[in-house]
């Protein structure tokens, strides 16, 4: 095995208004040449920047270390030679793939201009070798294709030219920055496994950051678990997500949904990452760890197992499990005969151009029970927003009734619609597009007090600032914008608007499906108390089965604007009727095995000279100094 | 793409009728009596009430509108109050001068603007930024004439005292006449207005590139190996222009309606200088005609914008294929 990317003792600085952000602490790793590896952590944890700034696309950002790739380094390559490098021998795959792509330019067009900007061919040859390329990705009728724009692609397609313009001159190295993040579970599953293929195909090494443990357990040869801007554990992915060795890989599986009973609350990890701008002096999990010890306040050592997992941590023993939180008892029985909302044949059709109206939802009868979570899960397209927002009145349907509370929501005057609107919140999927990015989080979070004049000046921040202590926000940040914050940051902002007035009926519309495990927990866990304490009635959309079977008492299965199938969670789980929800089983993460390992720890001062060459850096003849160096800073 | 230009054809047509009611309207409660300035302040009420019946202001007004109307469709603008010269020759006359004053004009102010927003769009918070930032503070703080009276001065007066001419102080000469001596005319003009609404575009185009830099697919572009330069401008400017057009539509249909200040101080013989004069002289049917014109021009000027941002737009140009 030689080694394709050499990291070492990388560091990232991004100076800001606030201070400069230690996005990147002294991270280092190999990976090798032809192998699957994933990097994992929660949002903020400087995955992103990590990558990014091995090809110097941080703006502004201050790296240090070195990062040795093909014998070169790329931190101090002139920017002509790094140019070269990227997209030619590095190619880069975003999250979403939407934004990723220029809008005004077509597809062909985004893929032709990458050869050409690093080959001498003419247009022709390459645009038939876009046509090839795109063809590869099995994006159907390739050659018409060429000519689309990217916002006539569907998510999973736009995902596939991305793919195909990253493969366009043969890398040797794909990184994949949360390439399924956006999508569906079940394209999730295809681009994954067309990103198997390729690599195969093309013998690429890849390089995929992910927050979600059951992808990576899925695909991964090696696994890096990364926290606060620091590397905690690094090893095969068995090794890590079977049986993990530090307390925050342990905690990230105890928090992911797929991977504990329905029923059983998760257990999140408590707290939120640390600042970046003053990072803590020792561990950086330690006021989140439930193993911290009195040492941890110390720079923890990087030991050795003798399978070749390196961890970042002082503890010698596996990682305590501790109790899962209590949940007060529900004040509301979810019963049959007390819907708070009831939808009787509803259908909704838009106009078209030409031609027959478009269909969206068609015939839809379902009662929501007053104190129950109803889970409504299918393919991005089905109808399930429009259903919801059929639900909340912002939608008229074509035919067929919604009642809420027992009466119709038909004919509203002002002050009833008003009520409604009080009464049932919505909280949408799209972290980056509901938020205006000019105005600061606080305000943004402010808005229903303002609306419904509620509380004003202090009184406003300190509930404002309450809401973001609930949903792990760290409340200074009151006078940041949305850009500022990460991506699963983000997410939380929209959660902690629609809290803001305890509404009865919350439609929440994939709220969690942009957040990483131990926040995932924290909200699900948010969302169940607070169910449990005031009564709340959800209706839950996602395209996630593994977490709808967590979450919900029943789940309702749509396949293109209707209801294919109904029960509770169990029965849809265990004994599915319809193939399509067989589908999208299939696609759910699966559960990760926990098995004890049998293992040893290598003591301090022979774990240098000792078993090395299984992980980290084989290759490497002064790993024993390195170490030496690492325990004494 | 024809039914939506066609649609926005309509509704300019639509928004010259109001504008030639409204203006009709406008001067008809106007106190000022047209006879009076025709003949003068000597005139006897007979020979004013033999006017006011040459002209049609004795019948009613909707009657005096439509015959207005009728003329005008058939280029006839009726005669100026003043000169008496047909007040369509009068009008069309000025015209190129203020079409030469504002396309040329328009391209030093983008070519001096733009480049200015690009590299402060670059280099946010350098050196070079915060002095395209003075720039344009300069340019849109300063009034028209003082910056017109400031180059006079020094480009015109100063060498001329110190025995030689730089250029001249003022005066058109028409492009087909002499292309040379025309520019050399225009100079100055077109510096002092380039200046004025360049510093509006440096904004502009620094607001939009700093936005459009910031994107995602500028980073994907960069992760690509496409070069800086491309990235600036085939990926960034390429999406920074929707505004920037809209922009230059807007302030090209309301400058060809007279760019006042600027013709004044240059004693350029424009549609602007037109207007004030015959303002102060309540030259009726010049006044209505130039308002007409200008909206003319920014009707025409908008269809242009329109036209161009669908095409611009890859949404919008492949939702109305
Ligand atoms: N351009 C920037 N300027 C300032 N700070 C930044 C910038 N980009 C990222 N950060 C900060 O750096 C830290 C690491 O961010 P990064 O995007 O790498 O996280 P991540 O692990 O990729 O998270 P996610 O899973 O949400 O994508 C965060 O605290 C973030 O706020
Ligand atoms: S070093 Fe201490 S605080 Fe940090 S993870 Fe290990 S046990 Fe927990
Ligand atoms: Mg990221």
């Amino acid at each position: 095995m030689t080694i394709l990317l050499d990291v070492r003792d990388l560091a990232v600085d991004i100076p800001t208004e606030d201070g400069t952000v230690h996005a990147v602490q002294h991270v280092s790793f190999a990976v090798n040449e032809g192998e699957f590896f994933g990097v994992v952590g929660e949002s903020g944890s400087g995955k992103s920047v990590m990558v990014q700034s091995i090809m110097g696309l941080v703006p502004g950002a201050r790296t240090s270390g070195s990062v040795l790739f093909r014998d070169r380094d790329l931190l101090s390559l002139a920017p002509e030679q790094l140019r070269s490098v990227r997209g030619r021998e590095i190619s880069m795959i975003f999250q979403d793939p939407l934004s990723s792509l220029h809008p005004q330019y077509t597809v062909g067009w985004q893929i032709v201009e990458q050869i050409q900007a690093h080959e001498k061919v003419s247009t022709k040859a390459a645009k038939a070798r876009a046509i090839d390329l795109l063809d590869r990705v099995r994006i159907p009728d390739a050659a018409a294709r060429f000519d689309a724009y990217p916002h006539q692609f569907s998510g999973g397609m736009r995902q596939r030219v991305m793919i195909a313009m990253g493969l366009s001159l043969g890398p040797a190295l794909i990184i994949a920055d949360e390439p399924t993040t956006a999508l569906d579970s079940t394209v999730q599953a295809q681009i994954l496994d067309l990103l198997g293929e390729m690599r195969s195909e093309f013998g690429t090494t890849v390089l995929m950051i992910s927050h979600d443990l059951g992808v990576l357990s899925r695909v991964a040869d090696r696994v890096m678990v990364m926290y606060g801007g620091r590397r905690m554990e690094l090893g095969a992915a068995d090794a890590v997500l079977c049986g993990p060795a530090h307390p925050y890989t342990a905690g990230l599986l105890r928090s992911s949904s797929f991977n504990r009973e329905p029923g059983t609350p998760l257990v999140p990890i408590g707290g939120r990452p640390p600042s970046l701008l003053a990072p803590p002096e020792g561990c950086a999990f330690r006021d989140r760890c439930p193993d911290a010890m009195s040492i941890c306040g110390t720079k923890p050592p990087v030991r050795h197992y003798d399978d070749g997992t390196e961890v970042a941590c002082w503890l010698e023993s596996t990682p305590v499990e501790p109790d899962p939180p209590v949940l007060p008892p529900p004040s509301l029985l979810a019963s049959p005969d007390d819907p708070i909302v009831k939808v009787d044949g509803l259908r909704l059709t838009f106009p078209q151009r030409r031609g027959e109206p478009r269909v969206v939802l068609d015939d839809i009868s379902l009662e929501v029970r007053r104190g129950e979570t109803l889970g409504l899960v299918g393919e991005s397209g089905c109808g399930k927003t429009t259903l919801a927002r059929a639900i909340a009145g912002l939608v008229a349907p074509t035919a067929g009734t919604v009642e809420f509370d027992g009466a119709p929501t038909g004919n509203l005057d002002r002050a009833q619609w008003r009520d409604l609107r009080r009464r049932v919140q919505l909280v949408f999927q799209d972290p980056f597009g509901s938020l205006n990015p000019r105005r600061r989080v606080g305000s943004i979070i402010g808005d229903p007090f303002r609306i419904h004049r509620l509380a004003s000046g202090a009184e406003r921040q300190a509930k404002v600032q309450e809401l973001m202590e609930l949903v792990g926000l760290n409340p200074e940040h009151y006078n940041r914008f949305p850009s500022q914050f990460s991506g699963g940051q983000r997410q939380r902002i929209g959660i902690a608007r629609a809290l803001a007035l305890n509404p009865e009926l919350v439609i929440l519309d994939e709220p969690v499906s942009a957040l990483d495990v131990s926040i995932q927990a924290q909200v699900l866990n948010l969302l169940d108390e607070l169910q449990r304490r005031l009564g709340l009635t959800y209706l839950f959309i996602s395209h996630d089965l593994a977490v709808v079977r967590h979450v919900c008492d029943r789940i309702a299965v749509m396949e293109g604007g209707r209801i294919v199938e109904l029960g509770t969670a169990d029965e849809v789980w265990n004994d599915p009727q319809q193939p399509f929800t067989r589908r999208l089983l299939a696609a759910a993460a699966p559960e990760i095995p926990r098995e004890p390992r049998d293992r040893r720890l290598l003591p301090l001062s022979v774990a240098g000279a000792g078993q090395q060459p299984v992980s980290g850096h084989p290759a490497d003849r002064h790993a024993a100094d390195r170490i030496a160096v690492e325990v004494a800073s | 793409m024809t039914r939506f230009i066609l649609s926005r054809i309509a509704f300019g047509v639509l928004v010259l009728f109001l504008l030639s009611v409204f203006v009709f309207m406008l001067f008809y409660v106007s106190p000022s009596d047209p006879a009076r300035i025709i003949a003068g302040d000597k005139a006897t009420e007979e020979l004013m009430a033999q006017i006011r019946a040459n002209l049609g202001l004795d019948r009613p007004i909707t009657e005096q509108y439509v015959t207005f109307i009728g003329n005008l469709l058939q280029g006839d603008l009726g005669y100026s109050y003043r000169s008496s010269m047909p007040v369509s020759e009068l009008v069309v006359s000025r015209i190129p001068v203020t079409m030469s004053l504002v396309f040329g004009g328009m391209v030093f102010w983008l070519a001096i603007g733009i480049p200015i927003g690009i590299v402060s769009a670059k280099h946010p918070g350098s050196v070079r930024d915060r002095l395209g930032q003075g720039f344009a503070i300069v340019g849109i703080s300063f009034p028209t004439f003082v910056l017109g009276m400031l180059a006079l001065y020094l480009l015109y007066f100063v060498p001329t005292k110190l025995g030689f001419m730089l250029f001249p102080p003022s005066g058109y000469v028409p492009f087909e006449q002499s292309p040379l001596q025309w520019a050399w005319h225009l100079l100055l003009p077109w510096l002092t207005l380039a200046l004025v609404v360049a510093a509006v575009y440096a904004r502009l185009t620094r607001g939009q590139m700093l936005e459009v830099l910031g994107q995602d697919y500028i980073r994907t572009a960069r992760a690509k190996g496409v070069d800086e330069r491309r990235v600036t401008y085939v990926h960034a400017f390429r999406s920074a222009m929707p505004p920037l057009v809209t922009q230059l539509g807007i302030d090209i249909g309301l400058m060809l309606g007279g760019v006042i200040v600027i013709e004044q101080v240059f004693g350029l013989l424009g549609v602007g200088s037109l207007a004030v004069t015959s303002v102060a002289m309540q030259d009726r049917p010049v006044v209505i005609a130039i308002v007409l014109l200008g909206g003319v021009f920014v009707v025409v000027s908008n269809l242009v914008v329109d036209t161009t941002y669908a095409l611009l737009d890859s949404r919008v140009r492949t939702a109305t294929r």
